[in-house]
C-alpha cells in the first residue's frame, strides 16, 4: 500500500504542477495542432508551379503553341521569356528560375526530325526532385496536326499505385508525423520534468524521503503517458477531418502500438534526464535525437535507400518502427500481428532504456 | 542503554575527496541524542559535504558513519523515513501551495492517513503558516520559505534533524523564532545537527565542532570551547586603530590581530605571561594612546585560534 500511495502522491504532485504550468500546457495541445497544420500543408512531394523561363527562338506557330501546353500542366509557372539560352543560364544561376525551356531557331524542322531531340531543358538539378520533373517533361508527347508520330512502343510496366492512389502527400505524412510529433513533446517533457527538479533543489529533497527511485520514476512518466495519449487523439482527428487521412486498420491496435511507442520515448527522456544536468543541455539532447528521428526513419526519404549501415542507425531509433506500424495500421489495414517485429523493438528499446535509467538513477547525489 | 550516553551520530574518519580537494577529511563526530549539535565553519568547509554523507546522499571516500545505529550509506534508505532533512536552498516546490506542499511530503512518507490533515495543521498552525495556506511556496518570504521547509522536515516526527544552513536567507527576528523552535524540539527528544557561519547561532548549540578546510579543528560545549583556546585575549580601544594593528602585526609574541568595529582583538599564547604589560608597553614605546582590557574569549576567537594551531602545526610539518 505504501509504495502504491507514494507512486500516486508523486503523479498527483505532477499533474498540479503541469496544471498549473500554463505554458506548457498550451504546448501539449499547440505543438501537435501546428505541427500538422504546417508539415500537413506544406510537405508536398507532388511538385507544381516551378519557377522556369523560356527562350523562344523559333518564334513559330508550333513553337507557341508547344509552350501554351506546357504551361498548361501547372507543372511549370512560366514567368520569364527571355532571347538567348545564354540568359537561361544566367536566371538560373541567380536563383531565379528552376528550369529553362530553350527551344532552337530550327524547332519545326527538328520536331519532323525525330532523330534529334526538339527543344532542351536547363535544369537547376540541386534538388533531386526538381530533376524529377524535367525527366517527365521528357516523356511528354509532341502534338503537332501536320506530322505523324511514330507508333509508339507500349510501356514495360503497367503502374497499379496502392493504399495511396491519388498521390496525396498528406497521407504519406501525416503518419509519420505522429511519430515525430511524440517523439518531441514525450522525449522533452520528461527529460526536462525531471532535470527541472535537479535544477531547482527539488531532488536533493526528494531523495531524501523514503521514496524509492521506480516510485519516482514510474510516478513522472504516468501523467505524461496520458498526455501521449491525448495527443495521439487530437493528430488523429485532425488527420482525418481536415487531411481525410484513412484509418483503415483497428484504432484499439494503433493505440496499442502508440502506448509501447510513448513509454519507449519516456524511458529515453528520462535516461537523457540522468545524464544532462540543465534544461538546456536536456534540449541540446532532444533535437540531438529527433533530427536522425526525422531524417531516418523513414518519415521523409525512403528507408530503402539509405546506405547500410545508416541503416542500422534508423532501425535502433523507435521512431522508424513507429512509423512502420502507423503506416500499416493505418493505410495498409495491416494485422498488427504481421508487424510484430516492429512492436519486439519498441519493446527492447524501452526495456532497455528504462534499464539505463534506473541504474544511473541513484538516489546519491555523487 | 543509557540515554545520556547513546549517540545519534558515531562518525569515524568520515572522508570525502573531489578529484584533488579534500573536502571533508577524516571527521570524526559524536553527537550525543537529544542535543543541538553546531556545525561551525566558513563557507568551503565541508559542513555541506559532511552533511549529505551523513544521510547517505555521497558516498565517502574513506571511514564510515553509524547514524541512529545504521550504517551509511548502506543503510541509507531504512534510514530515511527517521531523518528529517533541510537544503541549503530552499527545496520545496514553488509551484504547488504550502498545503499541496505538506500534503506531497506527508505522502511520501506514508503518515498514517487517519492522522494526516490533523498533523498538518498542526504544523500550519505551530510554524505560522496559517495566511499562507494558500499561497504558492515560491512567492513567499524567505522566513516563510524557512518555516514551511522546518514544517516538511519534522512532519514525519524524525528522531534526527539535519539542519544545513537554515537561516542564511533570513532576518534577525527569523532566526530567534527558528532558533526557538529548534528548542522546542530537542526538548521532545529530537537530535538536531546544523550548520552555520553565524557566532551567535554557534554558541546556542549545546555542543559543537569547529570545520575549516574539511578539518575539525576543536569539538565541544561552547563554553568549555571558549575556556580553553590556550589563547590570552587582549582588547583594544586605540585612537589610531590601523597605527596600532600594525604595530601588533610586528610583535611574535601576538597570534593573531582582528579588528571588531573600532576595537582590536588581540590573541597572545597563555604561555606569555603578562600579554596586557607586553601590549601596554608597545603602545608607550611608539607613542600610541590606547586602552587595553583582557576579555574572555568569544567563539570567533576560538575559531581563528583553532585554525591557527592547525596552520601552525601545517608549518612546522
Amino acid at each position: 500500500m505504501n509504495p502504491a500511495s507514494r507512486l500516486l502522491a508523486v503523479m498527483h504532485k505532477e499533474l498540479l504542477q503541469l496544471k498549473r504550468d500554463r505554458l506548457t500546457f498550451a504546448m501539449i495541445v499547440g505543438i501537435p495542432v501546428m505541427q500538422m497544420l504546417l508539415f500537413g500543408y506544406a510537405i508536398n512531394t507532388d511538385v507544381r508551379n516551378l519557377s522556369s523561363a523560356v527562350a523562344n527562338q523559333a518564334n513559330t506557330h508550333l513553337s507557341r503553341q508547344f509552350i501554351a501546353e506546357l504551361g498548361q500542366t501547372q507543372v511549370l509557372d512560366l514567368k520569364y521569356a527571355v532571347d538567348t539560352p545564354q540568359q537561361l543560364q544566367a536566371m538560373l544561376r541567380s536563383g531565379k528560375i528552376s528550369l529553362g525551356i530553350h527551344l532552337p531557331p530550327d524547332f519545326d524542322r527538328r520536331v519532323i526530325d525525330n532523330r534529334r531531340p526538339a527543344a532542351q531543358l536547363l535544369v537547376d538539378a540541386v534538388d533531386p526532385t526538381v530533376l524529377g520533373v524535367a525527366n517527365q517533361l521528357r516523356n511528354m508527347p509532341l502534338k503537332f496536326d501536320a506530322t505523324v508520330l511514330p507508333p509508339q512502343r507500349a510501356a514495360a510496366f503497367e503502374v497499379r499505385p496502392f493504399y495511396n492512389p491519388e498521390r496525396r502527400s498528406a497521407v504519406f505524412v501525416i503518419p509519420g508525423l505522429m511519430g515525430i510529433i511524440l517523439t518531441l513533446t514525450m522525449m522533452l517533457f520528461t527529460a526536462v520534468a525531471v532535470v527541472r527538479e535537479r535544477e531547482h533543489g527539488n531532488l536533493e529533497l526528494i531523495i531524501n524521503t523514503p521514496v524509492s527511485t521506480v516510485e519516482l520514476m514510474v510516478g513522472k512518466v504516468i501523467p505524461y503517458i496520458l498526455i501521449g495519449i491525448v495527443q495521439l487523439a487530437l493528430i488523429l482527428a485532425v488527420g482525418s477531418l481536415l487531411f481525410k487521412v484513412p484509418i483503415l486498420g483497428s484504432i484499439l491496435d494503433l493505440y496499442l502500438a502508440a502506448a509501447i511507442f510513448i513509454a519507449a520515448n519516456l524511458a529515453l527522456g528520462l535516461f537523457v534526464s540522468t545524464v544532462v544536468k540543465t534544461q538546456f543541455q536536456a534540449i541540446q539532447a532532444t533535437i540531438f535525437f529527433l533530427l536522425p528521428s526525422i531524417l531516418l526513419s523513414g518519415f521523409v526519404f525512403p528507408f530503402d535507400g539509405m546506405p547500410r549501415v545508416v541503416q542500422y542507425i534508423g532501425e535502433i531509433l523507435p521512431t522508424t518502427h513507429f512509423i512502420r506500424l502507423t503506416r500499416g495500421i493505418m493505410l495498409r489495414d495491416a494485422p498488427l500481428l504481421d508487424m510484430s517485429q516492429e512492436l519486439l523493438a519498441l519493446a527492447v528499446f524501452t526495456l532497455l532504456a528504462m534499464t539505463a535509467a534506473t541504474i544511473r538513477f541513484t538516489k546519491r547525489l555523487d | 542503554m543509557n540515554k545520556q550516553n547513546s549517540l545519534a551520530i558515531d562518525a569515524r574518519g568520515l572522508t570525502k575527496r573531489f578529484g584533488t580537494l579534500t573536502a571533508v577529511d577524516h571527521l570524526d563526530l559524536q553527537v550525543p541524542e537529544s542535543i543541538i549539535y553546531g556545525f561551525l565553519g566558513p563557507n568551503g568547509s565541508g559542513k555541506t559535504t559532511a552533511i549529505r554523507m551523513l544521510c547517505g546522499l555521497l558516498t565517502p571516500s574513506e571511514g564510515g558513519a553509524t547514524v541512529l545505529g545504521l550504517e551509511v550509506p548502506q543503510h541509507a534508505q531504512s534510514l530515511k523515513p527517521q531523518i528529517g532533512y533541510m537544503t541549503q536552498k530552499f527545496s520545496l516546490y514553488g509551484d504547488l501551495t504550502v498545503q499541496e506542499n505538506l500534503s506531497f511530503i506527508a505522502d511520501i512518507y506514508s503518515y498514517p492517513r487517519a492522522s494526516r490533515s490533523q498533523r498538518i495543521e498542526e504544523l500550519i498552525e505551530n510554524y505560522d503558516l496559517v495566511q499562507q495556506r494558500k499561497q504558492f511556496a515560491g512567492t513567499m518570504s524567505g522566513g516563510q520559505k524557512q518555516r514551511l521547509a522546518l514544517a516538511c522536515a519534522v512532519l514525519n516526527k524524525p528522531k534526527l534533524l539535519l539542519l544545513d544552513e537554515p537561516t542564511s536567507a533570513v532576518d534577525p527576528k527569523s532566526r530567534r523564532d527558528f532558533w526557538s523552535k529548534l528548542f522546542a524540539l530537542a526538548d521532545t527528544g529530537t537530535t538536531i545537527l546544523v550548520s552555520t557561519h553565524y557566532m551567535d547561532e554557534a554558541e546556542r548549540c549545546h555542543r559543537l565542532a569547529i570545520l575549516d578546510h574539511g578539518r575539525k579543528v576543536a569539538d565541544g560545549a561552547p563554553a568549555d570551547l571558549q575556556a580553553s583556546t590556550g589563547m590570552s585575549v587582549i582588547e583594544v580601544l586605540a585612537n589610531d586603530t590601523r597605527a596600532a594593528q600594525a604595530e601588533m602585526r610586528k610583535l611574535d609574541e601576538v597570534a593573531s590581530v582582528t579588528q571588531l568595529g573600532v576595537r582590536l582583538r588581540v590573541l597572545i599564547p597563555e604561555s606569555i605571561a603578562d600579554p596586557r604589560g607586553l601590549v601596554d608597553r608597545v603602545f608607550t614605546t611608539v607613542g600610541i594612546a590606547a586602552h587595553t582590557e583582557q576579555v574572555p574569549a568569544s567563539l570567533e576567537d576560538v575559531f581563528v585560534a583553532a585554525t591557527l594551531q592547525r596552520s601552525d602545526v601545517e608549518q612546522a610539518a
